[in-house]
């Protein structure tokens, strides 16, 4: 998309695709919460990119490889954005935000971390995690932030695709093979504790107010949704306790050191390399 | 032609092992036909056209897509190839160049 016809404008508009770099650009300092919410944000999508990286090459089919590497990029740039957008407040690169913080210092929710597993354990975390970012996302376009907002509208429409793949894929192992209706059951059930912390409301939320979206509120529509396609999949909500913990106040999952240790280790060895 | 066949779950892991093949078709703009750009395997046709997003219109090149099972494809003989293309060679009154310009005709 060309800025020429409107270049003294503010380059981060509704319906204008966003990009990292017009963030950086348009010289918008984060407010301090802001930078906290989108750090969040950016958080889990960079987890969560990662972890769908680990399938390049090891997926059941050359296609699905490339679905799941296509999702993982989609992430990876939501990712871009906020802990850009974030690292305004702090005078810090997305790249700083993302290889030199230690593993206390990520607010990503443990879903995210949690192991890939099997092809239905990783579905099952999809699943879970696109309905609950379509959710998110489609209010977060109402932000009274604008770049949030930005961010959103651009992320939303990929979410869309993303929560088709994972619900594609939940139809076809649930209604496939007993097998395969196995392995989706057990991986929900093996994710199911994690989703309590998604709709968790904290004090950053309160205190930002039409800024973010309180994620309490997206619980309903998340059960409906959620209910109705595993509903056509012939598989059912798991009834298992919430994890204990969870509030992304820096308790985190066992799991998130080894990710940041491979996503680290690079930018670490090599402080300051380009590729 | 209707491009609405998107209810096809198909359980995988009962016919075959293989995926089935597809032919993907992709419109790249308003007004211009769909053109073959390759095939891959999807385990149904709503997955193959899924798949063939992510394949082939990765860099803004689509507006539409249509899948076809490969095995629904029936193409010319391959050896024959002789008989059925170099009968036109060699006419070339077939093509408009052949042809003079007329005195005095205008717009051309």
């Amino acid at each position: 998309m060309s800025y020429a016809s409107h270049e003294s404008a503010t380059r981060i508009s509704a319906g204008t695709a966003i990009t990292a770099e017009d963030i950086r650009a348009g010289g918008a300092k984060a407010p301090e919460d802001v930078a906290r919410y989108a750090l969040q944000l950016g958080d889990d999508a960079l987890m969560l990119s990662q972890r769908l990286g680990w399938w390049i090459a090891r997926a059941p089919e050359l296609e699905e490889d490339i679905a799941l590497a296509n999702i993982a990029l989609d992430l990876l740039g939501h990712a871009r954005f906020f802990l850009t957008y974030a690292g305004t407040a702090w005078g810090r690169t997305e790249d700083e935000l993302a290889y030199f913080r230690d593993e206390e210092e990520f607010r990503s929710c443990r879903l995210v971390e949690q192991e890939n597993g099997d092809f239905g354990q990783t579905i099952a975390r999809q699943l879970i995690f696109s309905y609950y970012q379509y959710e998110l996302y489609r209010r977060l376009v109402r932000s009274t932030d604008p770049t949030l907002a930005a961010i959103a509208e651009k992320a939303l429409k990929e979410i869309e695709y993303h929560q088709d793949h994972a619900g594609q894929w939940v139809l076809r192992l649930g209604l496939g093979t007993e097998e395969s209706k196995r392995r989706i059951a057990a991986g929900l059930h093996y994710m199911w504790p994690y989703v309590d912390e998604l709709f968790h409301d904290d004090e950053l939320v309160d205190a930002l107010g039409d800024v973010a979206v309180r994620p309490s509120g997206l619980r309903a529509d998340f059960d409906a949704r959620i209910r109705a396609i595993l509903q056509e999949a012939e598989l059912s909500v798991p009834e298992v306790l919430g994890a204990y913990g969870g509030d992304r106040s820096g308790q985190f999952s066992e799991q998130r050191g080894h990710i940041l240790a491979e996503m680290q280790v690079l930018a670490r060895q090599h402080p300051g390399a380009t590729w | 032609m209707s491009e609405n066949h998107e209810n096809t779950v198909r359980p995988i892991g009962a016919a075959s092992d293989e995926w089935p093949l597809w032919e993907v078709f992709v419109r790249s703009s308003r007004g211009l036909s769909h053109v073959h750009a390759g095939s891959l395997h999807a385990p149904d046709a709503t997955m193959a056209v899924r798949n063939a997003r992510d394949l082939y219109t990765r860099r803004n090149e689509g507006t539409s897509v249509w899948v076809v099972p490969s095995e629904a494809v029936t193409a010319s003989d391959p050896d024959a190839k002789g008989a059925y293309f170099e009968s036109a060679q060699g006419k070339s009154y077939r093509h408009a160049t052949y042809y003079t310009k007329s005195e005095g005709v205008k717009h051309l």
